[in-house]
């Protein structure tokens, strides 16, 4: 609730305060982030390599873009490591937050299991998946000692491959994050709802398919939101993973943006990626945000 | 529930959670083995004699680049960049969501929703930007600059955790003390800030998290002497050298990680409502 009636003694000071206090923040944030996103624009429509060239020089460089091979490898990459990602981690988060919510004894302990990784960044899970996929010593020997002497596993190194290593890295780190959404979910349930359906004799699966998880709408789509954020910004994993290869198989379009403004000297075009991003990015987030905003302010 | 399916029920939740620390268990031991143990053993073999020397290898001479003088230094310039930038950005959240829960105005809103974009826009569209403006005031690829970065892209994080905490404090509570004749610090200072130590610690641990476990600034704003320990980690990694130590990097793996680790270990239930309240209830 706003402060619409002030009091009598609510002086000048109570009235500029708030602002005083909001405006470094609100200042640096217009600057810093909008004002960048702003200039960076700009750099997207210059020549610009090595260094900032203001030279005008229209949609070139997102035309260089759409013709380059390798962003739409990024792209197609994208789309391949969002959807197993993103599907891979809802799966497993879900499935584990039912199995967990049905009174479990060691709960606390298995949640703690399950939600580690995400204390990780992704640079040590990235060195440590890469260890255990890599082709010579890691699982393909351990396979080997157990008996399967024909099994090979060569997809860190496989440019039709490389992509895969990146989404089991990316659902070993993140899937916990989704089963302890859903698992707060589950428990805001109210119980006598499925003691109802037991009573009319539904069984246990049954209620979860056709009343609990309908009911977890709102938790679905802000889990979805939050994965497709991170799908579409992953940049670490990568790094410390394939390093975007072999060659650029497995580059993402946040790999792409960093080689070309940062290693290549193709600043332009690295701007034209970033906003490629920011314009995926805000086509899912704005809608999440407007409908999240509205709807609090109905409450 | 039947017998045999509780059963079964609690197997997949085990293999689960071997699932989940395999990795982990992967990693220590192989960072206690030799390199020649590594190549005559497999995965999940046990160290036959446990050996620190990748540990102190990783910590103090292994290479990182031209420079082999491991982690260490990569280890403190976090802890550098960190303090600073958690607390900074930790503090401007909390003022923030001080006014804009307890003294809204005309456009306190509008204010509200931009930095909740912030909080989703792709950092790639800043870093171009950020680099030719940090060089001009001179912190480029400098530790000042490196926590300057954190502290404005933290903020929208910083200020929601609040905001959305101080919203549940009722507003009579404010009124009444302002009937008193208590004025914005008063209140701030004497009634909100000792009810905040649950978001506090949340926001804390969130801040630390993110921005100990950062890559791409680490990556971007600096250099040599200001890297952070995640680009020490990943230079370590992935620098060709001939042979790969995959007990050397395992080591440093772990050091890259433990101080996040030992936070969530102590603090975890903190951590897991920072995640939900990071899920954005508006």
């Amino acid at each position: 609730m706003s402060v619409t009636s002030r009091p009598a003694h609510y002086g000048f000071a109570e009235h500029w305060l708030p602002r005083l206090v909001l405006a470094p923040s609100f200042l640096l944030v217009l600057v810093f982030l909008y004002g960048f996103i702003a200039w960076n624009g700009a750099l997207s429509f210059t020549a610009s390599r090595l260094l900032p060239n203001y030279e005008w020089v229209g949609l070139a460089q997102y035309e260089a873009l759409f013709a380059s091979e390798r962003w739409w490898v990024a792209v197609h990459n994208l789309f391949i490591f969002g959807v197993l990602f993103i599907g891979g981690a809802m799966v497993v988060g879900i499935v584990l937050a039912i199995l967990l919510d049905q009174k479990i004894r060691l709960e606390g302990a298995l949640r703690t299991i399950y939600l580690y990784p995400l204390a990780l960044s992704f640079i040590v899970t990235g060195t440590a998946w890469g260890w255990m996929l890599n082709p010579g010593l890691g699982l393909e020997k351990l396979m080997h000692d157990w008996g399967y002497a024909g099994f090979s596993f060569d997809w860190l190194v496989n440019p039709d491959r490389s992509i895969y290593t990146i989404v089991i890295a990316g659902i070993w780190q993140s899937s916990g994050f989704v089963m302890a959404l859903f698992l707060a979910g589950l428990r805001g349930i109210d119980d006598s709802i499925i003691k109802a359906a037991q009573i009319d004799g539904a069984s246990l699966p049954r209620i979860y398919w056709r009343i609990i998880l309908p009911a977890m709408r709102p938790v679905f789509f802000s889990t979805l939101m939050i994965l497709a954020h991170i799908a579409i910004k992953s940049f670490d994993l990568v790094m410390a993973l394939t390093g975007g290869g072999p060659g650029f198989s497995s580059d993402l379009p946040a790999t792409f943006m960093y080689q070309m403004a940062f290693t290549r000297g193709q600043m332009g075009l690295g701007a034209a990626s970033a906003m490629m991003m920011l314009v995926t990015v805000s086509a899912v987030v704005v809608p999440y945000l407007y409908s999240e905003l509205r709807r609090s302010r109905h409450v | 529930m039947s017998k045999p399916w509780r059963g079964v029920l609690y197997a997949v939740l085990l293999i689960a959670a071997v699932y989940y620390l395999l990795p982990l268990y992967v990693m220590l031991s192989t960072s206690l083995k030799t390199m020649d143990e590594i190549r005559g053993g497999n995965l999940l073999s046990l160290p036959g004699a446990i050996s620190f020397d990748a540990w102190r290898k990783a910590w103090g001479t292994a290479c990182t680049g031209i420079e082999c003088s491991g982690l260490s230094g990569y280890f403190w310039n976090s802890v550098r960049m960190v303090i600073p930038a958690v607390l900074i950005s930790t503090a401007l959240g909390a003022l923030n969501g001080y006014v804009l829960s307890k003294w809204r105005f005309r456009g306190s809103e509008l204010a509200f929703a931009m930095l909740l974009f912030g909080l989703y826009i792709p950092f790639q569209v800043l870093l171009l930007p950020m680099a030719q403006t940090l060089g001009w005031f001179g912190l480029a690829r400098s530790m000042a600059g490196l926590v300057f970065v954190h502290v404005v892209c933290g903020i929208a994080g910083t200020t929601l955790f609040f905001r959305n905490f101080y919203v549940g404090i009722p507003d009579e509570l404010i009124k009444a003390a302002r009937l008193d004749g208590a004025g914005f610090w008063r209140i701030f200072l004497r009634i909100v800030l000792p009810m905040s130590l649950p978001i506090l610690m949340v926001t804390l641990i969130w801040q630390f998290t993110q921005i100990w476990n950062d890559f791409l600034f680490g990556l971007v704003f600096s250099s040599g002497e200001s890297q952070p320990i995640t680009v020490g980690l990943n230079n370590l990694a992935n620098t060709s050298t001939s042979v790969k130590e995959y007990n050397v990097n395992m080591a440093a793996a772990l050091i890259a990680a433990l101080p996040t680790i030992a936070v969530y270990v102590l603090a975890g239930k903190y951590f897991v409502r920072g995640l939900a309240a990071g899920a954005v209830k508006g």
